[in-house]
């Protein structure tokens, strides 16, 4: 197998027991970047010499017999809204193609203590706002099981990456699904934690309430290692939490006797593609075997999560997004004789189509006369299905779904509609809004060779419960016999 | 229903240029959002209070001490136009 | 102004809180550094930079609204308040909106013999915006402008009065004693030249005796106190002389001008915006509990009104002396610093308000910046009780210490101004002026009281006012009779 193809688990051992040296790893990833991302395209920006240097310090330190953190040595990469001192940082944006931020976002920093070393950052929806990289300013990214197919997004570019073995691991963040959705799309596994669980701070946002950073890993173990590197309260974010933070690989146990195993009815009806249906369910049924017991459960205002995420999310993006006025950073449109004229020149510019029309929603949503209409309402439907999810979780331990309600879809068919594209959302928005844990793994694989995702959900603060069940199902499913096949360097394969 | 106008109007309090395009393609998309944003009126949420946070909790503060401000040309470094340890910016109208 | 109307004004003041750090980020408050050398991602609304709430800043907002007699809410939270400016960063400003931290407060103002409450609608926490240097001698005429960010976060308090203020003078009076509680409360430094203290002001007219409001007037642009009586003055005219011809008061927004002492419309933006608040998601709610309004209430200082009664019940001071005494904290503490040292206060009260005011208005100083200290001013009146100088030298020895800060006693010893009290190198002297003053010495002999006086002033001539003079007094009265 080939060194690119190994999990961060597995490459962390090997490195332990001297199999391999860190830069071999590293040079490996560098070299697999070189010859498919000609046809993924999963990279805006690649930094070999960063990661380079990174793996010798890891090989000086092994050579030195000293510990090595976990994750010391496993090459990733980070979606291009990470900010990174010195790396550009563009999400995706015409609007920020030239910033190089002056600070990390912590997530980054502690992986630099970790000693992993960044192999680049990631194409996205630009600003994260999409759901198939499409709106990416500069290309799109292709899925590595079919190239004319999208790889989800936001973190399209992540989730393509590792499934590629173009990154060993990535983080991604998630604000409607844009880390399961993408994990689900590339076959890989896409944990969405607890909102508070991990710090946003120096990550480009979103939507800071719904905003969520996690990892994009190839199996479940990788993503345990992972949540534990980055997972803890950070003074520099006043939404995270001052909370113990669990060894996530302790939950790790391939057992769910006696777990019960909720079916959100609603998640399962119209719109969801059968063989995917049927596909969840005979995972369900293993599970059943394996002790589990199943119940179904409903969460009645699901039917509202659309809207209400669309109208938080939008506001809340519409907030975020006003100070890229061409001031202190980030494209300047040359066209204006004076300042307000600048500012709409440069943002009619350097925006997207997406980007635009989300900020144009959530600007009229906050209006006065119309906040308490659609704001405030929506804030208050949020509240209810919050206790949607608290009352679910009391006949329950974990909900399972689909990730999506199809396998990935060809490039271009959706994009230019955005009611299509926000059906795709439908069953990874709800944890968002509810602020609740969440992962994608491969359930299966279409007909057709398109892998899918199987959702966990847990209570806040649940992550362990929802590794649990997710290490069983990935043992049951055992997804990881499949591999992409990638033409490298532009070759057939 | 919003017209033309009035995408033209929120897009002025946006600050965000359109091209004729993009109104006709904003304005059926904001009327088809705002078609969906109706829905939740059919939803009692008298004395529901609003979830404005992803997290629950209150008074986080930091100690009022110095850090390191980022050197002058640090904070400048991705201005577009710098000049003199200062951003600089087209004539202001108003 | 016309018996007719009814004038009606608000005034919404911005202080500066006197952190030794930024609102939500470690930048330094310091005035005066390099242009954006006081930044930072956060501060500069950096994408992805988060903001983190001072702690300081809201134990001083608390402070400040006890102080203005508010009820501190419990719960209170931090919105943005989104428009577009170049001196504002994120392009929102983080403010309180709908739940601000204090409410219902009120300052006891007194005009004109008058005492009358102004009530303070709320008190909220916010951040400063930066600050724009325009290359022409003012917006319009210049073809570009400069961005310093280094104001940019330090944190602010709005304080919103109720429209309970009836005419410009009660405006001023409710700004000084504002400004007075805020400064011995020590929150903010109140400088308005610096910045520090801001005003904006509302007025409006209304026919006397009716109870609704006028069309209210926004003023901007007032740089100081007297710019705020000024500017309202002004413009309770001219909306009286349009009230009398019948047209109408525009809602607007008007810009005082201090060369022309006139206001002058803001042009009023076609499609006016919207500052869409909501709020801040970075942010986490403020709750503050009963002990710790309390905790903040036991740090309160003295304040004006109870120092004043204090100083006159205590120090038996004229009610006209205390309130001089006590208009700033600074002189309240230096007048008992003083007194602690120089048991006298009606003494030290006249010198301060004499000769002390009088340097320091000459020379622009505070009484806290001067080379006068308590302990030397002390010294300086101890000097003139034990009779080693006169009245009139002491006033010469004050402008010495004033300039120098040296020790009085130094002072009189170079300058050899001790008094002669040595009765034997007087009988001369007084001998002398007997000698040479005949005229005089038969007046006073024949009754003439003044006579004397004139010898007197001719030995504290000789003697360059020297002489101690209850001591000439009598000797020119032995060697006479």
């Amino acid at each position: 197998m080939s060194l690119f193809d190994r999990t961060a688990h597995e490459l962390g051992e090997m490195l332990r027991r001297r199999e391999v040296s860190a830069v071999e790893v590293t040079e490996a990833v560098l070299k697999r970047v070189e010859s498919v991302d000609p046809v993924v395209k999963a990279y805006l920006t690649t930094t070999p010499e960063l990661a380079r240097a990174m793996a010798r310090a890891v090989d000086s330190r092994l050579q030195r017999g000293e510990e090595l953190p976990p994750l010391a040595g496993i090459p990733m990469g980070l979606k291009d809204n990470f900010s990174t001192t010195g790396v550009r940082t563009t999400c995706a944006s015409k609007m920020l193609e030239h910033y190089v931020p002056p600070f990390d976002c912590t997530v980054y920093q502690k992986l630099m203590h970790q000693m992993s070393p960044l192999i680049g950052k990631h194409n996205m929806d630009e600003f994260a706002m999409g759901s198939s990289t499409e709106t990416s300013a500069f290309f799109p990214t292709h899925n590595p099981w079919d190239l004319e197919r999208v790889p989800g997004g936001s973190s399209g570019g992540s989730a393509a990456a590792v499934a590629a073995g173009e990154a060993i691991f990535a983080l991604g963040t998630d604000t409607g699904g844009s880390i399961r959705q993408p994990a689900a799309f590339c076959g890989v596994v896409g944990l969405k934690p607890t909102y508070g669980r991990v710090s946003r701070s120096g990550v480009v946002p979103f939507a800071s309430s719904l905003d969520h950073i996690g990892p994009i890993t190839k199996t479940v173990t990788d993503a345990a290692l992972v949540l534990n590197a980055i997972a803890g309260h950070d003074p520099g974010d006043s939404t995270t939490v001052k909370r113990e933070v669990p060894d996530y690989t302790s939950f790790l146990k391939d057992d769910v006797r006696g777990l019960r195993i909720g079916l959100p009815q609603e998640f399962f009806a119209e719109g969801l593609d059968p063989e995917i249906k049927e596909g969840i369910f005979a995972t369900v049924k293993q599970l059943e075997a394996a002790g589990a017991q199943v119940v179904e459960v409903s969460l009645p205002h699901a039917q509202a999560t659309e809207a209400v995420y669309y109208l938080v999310a939008s506001a809340e993006c519409s907030s975020n997004l006003a100070r890229y006025d061409g001031v202190r950073f980030g494209y300047r449109s040359s066209t204006a004789p004076d300042v307000q004229t600048m500012y709409k020149h440069t943002r009619g510019e350097a925006f997207g189509l997406m980007v635009k029309r989300r900020i144009l929603l959530g600007t009229y949503a906050l209006i006065t006369g119309n906040y308490d209409v659609y704001y405030r309402k929506a804030m208050q439907v949020r509240t209810l299905i919050v206790r949607d999810f608290e009352r679910a979780f009391e006949q329950c331990d974990v909900l399972i779904s689909s990730t999506t309600p199809t396998p990935a879809y060809k490039m271009g068919e959706k994009s230019k509609d955005p009611v299509a594209l926000a059906l795709s959302d439908l069953f990874t928005i709800p944890a968002n809004l509810a602020a609740i844990p969440a992962i994608s793994v491969p359930g299966g694989y279409t007909k057709e060779g398109l892998p899918y995702g199987l959702q966990i959900m847990g209570p806040a603060f649940g992550e362990g419960r929802v590794l649990q069940v997710a290490y069983t199902v990935e043992k049951l499913v055992d997804a990881r016999q499949r591999k992409p096949e990638l033409p490298e360097k532009g070759g057939v394969a | 229903m919003i017209t033309r106008d009035d995408v033209l109007l929120v897009a002025h309090w946006a600050r965000m240029e359109l091209s004729e395009e993009e109104v006709e393609v904003l304005t059926a998309d904001l009327n088809g959002m705002l078609q969906l944003a109706a829905e939740l009126h059919s939803i009692d949420t008298e004395g529901v209070p609003p979830t404005m946070y992803g997290v629950n909790q209150h008074n986080v503060f930091r100690d009022d001490q110095v850090a390191d401000s980022l050197p002058q040309e640090m904070a400048l470094a991705n201005a577009p136009d710098p000049k003199d340890g200062y951003f600089r910016v087209p004539k202001i109208m108003d | 102004m016309s018996q007719k109307y009814e004038t009606v004004i608000g005034l919404e003041v911005h202080a500066e809180l006197r952190t030794d750090s930024k609102l939500f980020c470690g930048c330094s408050t310091k005035f005066g550094a390099d242009p954006n050398g006081q930044t930072c991602p956060v501060c500069l609304g950096m994408p992805g930079a988060l903001p983190v709430l001072n702690k300081k800043a809201v134990d001083y907002a608390i402070e400040a609204g006890l102080a203005l007699n508010c009820e501190i809410q419990e719960y209170s939270k931090f919105d943005r308040k989104h428009y577009f400016y170049p001196d504002l960063p994120k392009a929102y400003q983080c403010s309180q909106f709908d739940f601000p931290l204090c409410k219902n407060g009120k300052v006891t103002i007194h005009v004109n013999g008058v005492t009358k409450d102004i009530g303070i609608n709320r008190i909220h926490l916010e951040e400063e915006a930066g600050k724009s240097v325009h290359s022409g001698d003012n917006i319009l005429g210049s073809d570009y402008s400069l961005e310093d960010f280094n104001r940019g976060g330090i944190p602010l308090i709005e304080i919103v009065s109720e429209p309970d203020m009836r005419s410009p003078e009660e405006a001023y009076a409710y700004l000084t004693t504002l400004k007075s509680i805020l400064q011995y409360t020590g929150v903010s430094d109140c400088k308005m030249e610096e910045g520090s203290l801001r005003c904006d002001a509302n007025i409006s007219l209304r026919p006397v005796g009716s109870t609704e409001f006028g069309t209210k007037v926004e003023l901007k642009n007032l740089n100081s106190f007297r710019a705020v009586q000024k500017a309202l003055e002004y413009e309770q005219q001219r909306q009286a002389r349009l009230l009398d011809k019948g047209e109408p008061i525009i809602q607007e927004t008007r810009h005082w001008d201090e060369t022309t002492g006139k206001t002058h419309s803001m042009r009023t933006k076609e499609q006016a915006d919207d500052y869409r608040y909501f709020p801040d998601p970075d942010l986490v709610p403020l709750i503050v509990s009963p002990e710790w309004i309390e905790e903040v209430r036991a740090r309160l200082p003295e304040l004006p009104p109870a120092k004043f009664e204090r100083f006159v019940r205590e120090y038996g001071l004229p009610e006209y002396d205390a309130n001089l005494i006590i208009a700033t904290k600074a002189q309240a503490d230096f007048f008992e610093a003083t007194v602690a040292l120089y048991n006298d206060p009606k003494t030290v009260s006249n010198w301060m308000m004499g000769e002390l005011t009088r340097l320091l208005k000459t020379s622009g100083q505070e009484i806290e910046d001067c080379k006068v200290t308590p302990e030397l001013l002390a010294k300086l009146l101890t000097l003139v009780d034990n009779g080693t100088i006169s009245g009139t030298a002491a006033k010469s020895v004050l402008e010495e210490v004033f300039a120098t800060g040296k020790d009085p006693e130094l002072i009189v010893q170079e300058k050899g101004l001790a008094q002669i009290s040595d009765t034997a190198e007087l009988e001369k002297i007084v001998a002398a002026v007997i000698a040479a003053n005949p005229a005089s010495v038969e007046d006073y002999r024949n009754g003439k009281d003044k006579a004397l006086g004139f010898l007197v002033g001719q030995v504290m001539k000789e003697t360059k006012g020297r002489a101690n003079p209850k001591l000439v007094n009598e000797l020119l009265r032995k060697q006479l009779s």
